[in-house]
């Protein structure tokens, strides 16, 4: 399913005194088995674009395509539940979510609130569990008796159960550590590749939208600034730097090589690997050269 | 760094107090006056529970921790809370004012400063940590990095010796995670403050006088960042990462780059790559 977002602007609390800008004129066409990482500080706006992806806010102004449903400002949207199915949002720190007495009937109920009957959804719950790297010996236990990475695992377990065919992440590592972390989004580049999905991932670290990322979209005080590869957008530094945006720490560092050893690099190396070669190169090489 | 300010002797704690497994099994350690101890661990490795432990919002099972020379029990720590600072991880659940001003004060009101001494200091804590033109602000209206150092001046105003970072800034976007960590440095470069550091961060923690490692509820590893990161797989096995200099230089060493350490900071690292390169 292709999204096509069009001049969208969102007012909080329009009419009122309160009234405040927090999108405008949003233009981005999330094309099918895209991953897509939007990146932008506290107050950019990513979380309000986030909740237009399957209707928990509508747009004041413009539009968004989400497949063949057309969600329009002004118009009076009927039957959002179809929206849901299909986009399924996993919010920052999911585990604060949970509710039901066991595991299995947290995952269940998803499903079940999209009118599976508990039979069918306890299937599902059976399928999704090991995608997230869960024993179904948890099953009957309750959710609050979990680790804090595994309660964050039955979450999104609890979103995967719907089958939905827009995965969209907010900040899913959050407070977790660096194993944790990494396993998370490994497990979310998994489900992107196996299952086809379109995956948009909110979040602060450069490192992952730099690692995962086909396309980034850059946001700032509610507007789009850049958007392309991580290869094009990592090479703006000046430009990030000016949005008060971190860099992924390959380019940090071969930024301060460029300095040392007054040479400019065009295409700066994105992984760890890269970094390697690329030093590797320019001590052999014997002279210093500008690119 | 010579002086133990805290010292922890054979702590154990146990939160459900009828479960096996204790949240903490036999730790002990000393934080010496002056420095800056980073503990760092994986998600449930204890680290928090040790934070909870230096100013008595929890009470050891068995062992003791003794703080400026005071022993902590249920009669000492209002003694010991006025010697130590918590910044925790989230700042919207520490804010109690309805602006910066009645913020700050919050925490010298509760020990009882004189009026006039608590104006004299909201503002001179504020002013350090950069927020004193925003003495009238709601402290919800503030970014994530204000937030967190308005909290900070919040503890630097009880003028506490040891200030303890909770995760303080692992909410915070980079921008608002670098004025922290800078405010607080510097504190601690002026010698006011001894800063023990919980952090996920382990570039931050890599800067620190001294780490602890904390796994599965005990002590795993003490020692200089050096000392410490030279356990790099063992780390690595247990939930943890290595800063990006590190693992670089250990890919560089592979490929036959003949580097003479493995260093913990890019500078050092790209000094010595230019010397490489000039000897070349």
């Amino acid at each position: 399913m292709d999204i096509k977002i069009r001049q969208l602007e969102h007012r909080y609390q329009m009419n009122t005194p309160f009234e405040r800008l927090a999108l405008c004129d949003i233009n981005i066409d999330i094309h099918e088995g895209t991953y897509l990482a939007v990146i932008g500080h506290t107050g950019s706006g990513k979380s309000t674009i986030l909740q237009h992806l399957n209707g928990l806010l509508l747009p004041t102004k413009g539009s968004i395509q989400l497949g063949d449903r057309l969600i329009k400002a002004g118009e009076k949207q009927k039957n959002l539940k179809s929206v849901r199915k299909k986009v399924g949002i996993v919010f920052q720190f999911p585990e604060h979510q949970l509710f039901e007495e066991t595991v299995e009937k947290d995952i269940a109920f998803g499903p079940m609130n999209f009118g599976a009957s508990f039979e069918e959804a306890k299937k599902k719950v059976k399928e999704v569990l090991p995608l997230v790297g869960l024993g179904e010996e948890i099953l009957h236990q309750s959710p609050f008796e979990l680790s804090g990475g595994q309660m964050r695992r039955v979450a999104i377990a609890g979103v995967l159960a719907m089958e939905p065919e827009v995965l969209v992440l907010d900040e899913p590592t959050a407070g977790l550590d660096p194993k944790g972390r990494n396993e998370i989004m490994e497990l979310f580049y998994r489900l992107h590749k196996e299952k086809k999905l379109t995956t948009i991932l909110v979040t602060h670290s450069m490192e992952d939208a730099a690692k995962y990322a086909d396309e980034i979209a850059v946001l700032h005080q509610g507007e789009l600034k850049m958007k392309g590869s991580p290869k094009e957008i990592f090479r703006l530094t000046r430009e990030l730097e000016q949005l008060g945006l971190d860099l992924p720490e390959s380019i940090k560092f071969v930024m301060k090589l460029e300095e040392k050893f007054s040479l400019t690099v065009e295409d700066k190396p994105l992984t760890l690997e890269e970094t390697a070669d690329f030093i590797e190169a320019l001590l052999k090489e014997g002279v210093v050269y500008d690119r | 760094m010579e002086r133990s300010i805290i010292q922890v002797q054979h702590v154990t704690y146990r939160y459900n107090k009828e479960s096996e497994k204790p949240a903490l099994t036999d730790v002990s350690f000393d934080v010496y006056e002056g420095e800056w101890l980073a503990i760092v661990g994986h998600n449930g490795s204890g680290k928090s529970t040790l934070a909870r432990m230096l100013n008595g919002l929890l009470l050891p099972d068995e062992g003791t921790v003794t703080v400026s020379g005071i022993t902590l029990s249920e009669k000492t720590i209002w003694d010991i809370r006025k010697r130590i600072g918590m910044v925790f991880q989230n700042p919207d659940n520490q804010f109690v004012g309805a602006t910066v001003r009645d913020d700050v004060a919050f925490g010298m009101e509760n020990i009882g400063i004189p009026r006039e001494e608590m104006v004299k200091r909201i503002e001179w804590a504020t002013k350090i940590v950069k927020m004193n033109e925003f003495l009238e602000r709601e402290p919800h209206h503030l970014s994530g990095g204000q937030k967190q150092r308005v909290a900070i001046a919040g503890v630097l105003a009880v003028q506490p010796s040891i200030i303890v970072l909770d995760e303080a800034t692992s909410m915070l976007d980079p921008i608002g995670r670098r004025e922290v960590i800078e405010t607080i440095w510097s504190l601690k470069e002026k010698g006011l403050v001894t800063v023990i550091s919980i952090t996920h961060d382990l570039e931050e923690a890599a800067k620190a006088d001294r780490m602890i490692v904390m796994n599965g509820g005990k002590k795993f590893a003490e020692g200089t960042p050096k000392e410490v990161f030279r356990l790099e797989e063992e780390l690595v096995s247990i939930g943890l990462d290595l800063p990006f200099s590190y693992k670089l230089s250990k890919r560089l060493l592979e490929k036959g780059v003949p580097l003479a350490t493995r260093h913990l900071n890019v500078e050092s690292l790209v000094d010595e790559l230019w010397t490489l390169k000039s000897d070349n």
